[in-house]
């Protein structure tokens, strides 16, 4: 099958509507496709990976979960942008801890977290044939 | 060109389905090729033959399904989604025991690989929502 | 790269954003609400005049003439119609809608 490089571009925040649950789905079901996928996380969207989500008292699932299971899905890239994180007074200790393990060294552990700013999102965004907008 | 089209909002609220319906109409009309329109999350909306709009309002659900007759369009939607907001095919209905199913015709029921494929075999993606 | 905003930028940041992570070269088609940016002497008018100098302002011509706006626009933004939209689609080959 031919490989393209899908990237995934996140905005929203959780829970308030319904476009980051339905992303995720899509990209845990994009998976089996093979393709060469990046998640970007940028304004609300980075409130997604936000640690300690209790989602008990609103009878929603919490979907947070998942988002540590994406290195089992070979999503090993994930970018999360710097100034929206600051604009919103967090920093990388208020996300969930994302790692991959490396089968080409001995299944190390890797961060996928990869903090980037703006002129990084310029190139990242011009790089990918697929952007998925949600 | 071939082009894959997301629409990710249902009908009336938002004018996403709007902007999509045109779009797609346009590059048909320049002799482009659409692969697919993918309807996902309330975009799954778009495809309930129950809608009723007034008559001097558009049929936004008509509009798709005439479209997609004239122009044989693959018009697909997620599986997943429409069995959260209740939008079902005879088959759907049956599997999930329910009494009655709403897909408008032209539409088909399937599920989100079918997005990725239309991005993979696609030279464009055009999402609208919201 | 073709960018698509279609969000008016005094409700949400979506232009903001666009604009901040659009290389020189890219064009920026303005559609649905988004059209509001292109109005003169407003909060963002400087952003896009700004804008121009390394990128082409296109808006979707159906959705500035549905709002009463036509004759507000900033000059230099190229108003096109669904067939130039659907050109615009054409002749970037990536594509971002800021949605």
């Amino acid at each position: 099958m031919t490989q393209k490089k899908f990237l995934y571009v996140n905005r929203k925040a959780p829970y308030g509507t319904v476009y980051a649950l339905e992303s995720l789905e899509v990209v845990l079901i994009g998976a089996a496709f093979e393709q060469d996928v990046r998640l970007l996380f940028m304004d609300d969207g980075v409130f997604q990976l936000a640690k300690g989500q209790d989602t008990a008292g609103i009878d929603n699932k919490n979907f947070s979960p998942t988002y540590s299971a994406l290195g089992d899905y070979e999503v090993t890239k994930i970018y999360v942008d710097k100034q929206s994180l600051e604009e919103r007074g967090m920093s990388l200790d208020d996300l969930q801890h994302l790692v991959w393990e490396d089968e080409d060294d001995d299944w190390a552990e890797r961060d996928s977290i990869v903090l980037v700013d703006r002129s990084e999102i310029k190139e990242i965004m011009e790089e990918n044939d697929v952007v998925l907008s949600f | 060109m071939k082009f894959t089209i997301q629409v990710s909002e249902g009908p009336y609220t938002h004018q996403a389905s709007d902007s999509a319906y045109q779009f797609t109409r346009a590059a048909l009309e320049k002799g482009h090729e659409i692969f697919r329109v993918f309807f996902y999350h309330d975009g799954v909306n778009n495809a309930t033959r129950l809608t009723t709009p007034p008559q001097d309002d558009r049929n936004v659900v008509n509009r798709w399904s005439e479209l997609a007759a004239e122009h044989n369009l693959d018009m697909v939607v997620c599986v997943a989604a429409a069995q959260r907001r209740g939008i079902a095919d005879a088959d759907e209905a049956k599997r999930n025991g329910k009494d009655a199913d709403n897909l408008a015709p032209g539409f088909r029921i399937s599920g989100l690989g079918q997005l990725i494929e239309g991005a993979i075999q696609s030279e464009r993606l055009v999402v609208f929502g919201d | 790269m073709l960018h698509i905003v279609n969000k008016s930028p005094f409700e949400k940041n979506s232009l903001q954003s666009c604009l901040s992570c659009a290389k020189e070269g890219s064009t920026i088609l303005l559609i649905e609400d988004g059209v509001y940016g292109v109005l003169k002497n407003s909060a963002v008018s400087d952003a896009i005049t700004g804008a121009m100098k390394g990128m082409t302002i296109c808006a979707l011509e159906a959705d500035v003439k549905a709002r009463g706006i036509a004759d507000k626009v900033i000059d230099g933004v190229k108003l096109v119609d669904y067939n130039g939209f659907v050109d615009l689609t054409c002749d970037n080959e990536k594509l971002q809608s800021w949605l």
